[in-house]
């Protein structure tokens, strides 16, 4: 096959550039003219230099958080996606239990971030909470307005139960794209069912993963709406993640400087880790694709 | 443009990464990248390590202004050498 090379196809995407440019790119370099200065109103501004920065990352508060929320990105990381990944093994494949379980299993990836809050806010009390009460029942003192480990833990069950899902249905999507060719020639070879896993389900998932620990690593790190709805950050700052700490410093204080700095060094944070995980994974592929 | 609040140092800095892309991408229409390895673990094309440098320098900036007392003019110093470093070597 004859490809032809047409890089005057590029300016189809000029549209799309544009578009980005109005809505994220200009807005980003707002941010950097904010982060160099205080500005106290429309006419009233002071160039700061790098102070902001510094004054940032030497913030005790903001490390902690930081701290946090990597312990938490990581953390959900490493439960939804072996779960989500066992999940679409054991789902149906035909019939009206494909379609009944597909439906059961999306439910949580529809409700919105602050409506979970709110859900588990009243799940998890012990006066009326189903699962508040009935812990207390069982002789727990389960309490996540006083314990920042039963906090901890109820904001990971929260966030495990609603975005395992989406790795499950990935995978889902990826394992019913493998050709059946493959599985005869596995049951030729009498693999086990390790095996099969190992050699023909996982190559082939890997592209769908690649998305999906991509998604939940950006999404957890932003996460915002769902424990400032359960917790509120408490008890103290246990719970605090970063992006609540920058609201409250954006909104809360408008302290614009501070938080445009603040914003920029999340942002590069954000920026690396998915670069590396994408670099990381693609490698991988690449490697296996020499072996095979 | 005014309610942007640009200030030099941030209109000199936009300016600066504008003409570099601009530059990479007619580097690459004249003569066209080869992905090779160099003394990072990957292989990498030529916008790979134009990214990697830029991203890396602004961790150098973060750390010099954050954590040490020298002035952000060496960390633009060494950042200019880390990239020319990347971009031949890397």
């Amino acid at each position: 096959m004859n490809k032809v090379y047409n890089n005057r196809a590029w300016w189809l995407i000029l549209p799309m550039l544009l578009l980005v440019a109005f809505s994220a790119i200009i807005p980003l370099m707002t941010v950097v003219n904010y982060s160099v200065q205080d500005v106290f109103d429309a006419h009233t501004r002071f160039f700061t230099g790098t102070e902001w920065f510094s004054e940032m990352l030497n913030n005790p508060e903001l490390q902690s958080a930081l701290l946090r929320q990597f312990a938490f990105s990581l953390t959900v990381l490493a439960i939804e996606v072996p779960l989500g990944i066992g999940i679409a093994l054991i789902m149906p494949k035909k019939g009206w239990q494909a379609s009944a379980v597909l439906i059961l299993v999306t439910m949580p990836l529809l409700i919105p971030w602050n409506v979970v809050g709110s859900i588990w806010q009243i799940f998890t009390r012990g006066d009326i909470g189903l699962m508040g009460w009935s812990l207390r029942e069982l002789g727990y003192g389960y309490n996540i307005t006083s314990s920042p480990v039963d906090a901890w833990a109820t904001i990971i069950l929260m966030d495990v139960w609603h975005w395992t899902p989406l790795i499950a249905l990935l995978c889902y999507s990826g394992l019913r794209s493998i050709p059946d060719a493959y599985y005869q020639a596995a049951r030729i070879d009498r693999a086990s069912k390790w095996s099969v896993f190992r050699y023909i389900q996982l190559p082939k998932l890997t592209n769908v993963l690649v998305i999906g620990v991509l998604l939940r690593f950006m999404h957890s790190f932003m996460i915002y709406a769902e424990p400032f709805v359960l917790t509120g950050g408490g008890p103290g700052s246990s719970t605090t993640f970063l992006s609540q700490s920058l609201t409250t410093m954006a909104i809360g204080q408008q302290d614009l400087g501070p938080s445009a700095a603040f914003s920029l060094i999340y942002f590069l944070i954000i920026l690396l880790v998915t670069w590396v995980f994408y670099t990381a994974i693609m490698n991988m592929q690449k490697d296996n694709n020499k072996e095979a | 443009m005014e309610w942007m609040v640009w200030t030099t140092p941030t209109t000199v800095f936009f300016a600066v990464i504008a003409v570099l892309l601009a530059c990479m991408t007619t580097w690459e229409l004249v003569s066209p990248t080869i992905e090779r390895k160099g003394f990072l673990p990957i292989s990498t094309t030529r916008g790979d390590r134009f990214f990697i440098g830029l991203l890396s320098s602004a961790y150098i900036h973060l750390i010099v202004v954050g954590f040490t007392p020298l002035s952000i003019w060496l960390a633009l110093g060494a950042s200019v050498v880390w990239c020319l470093i990347l971009m031949r070597w890397g």
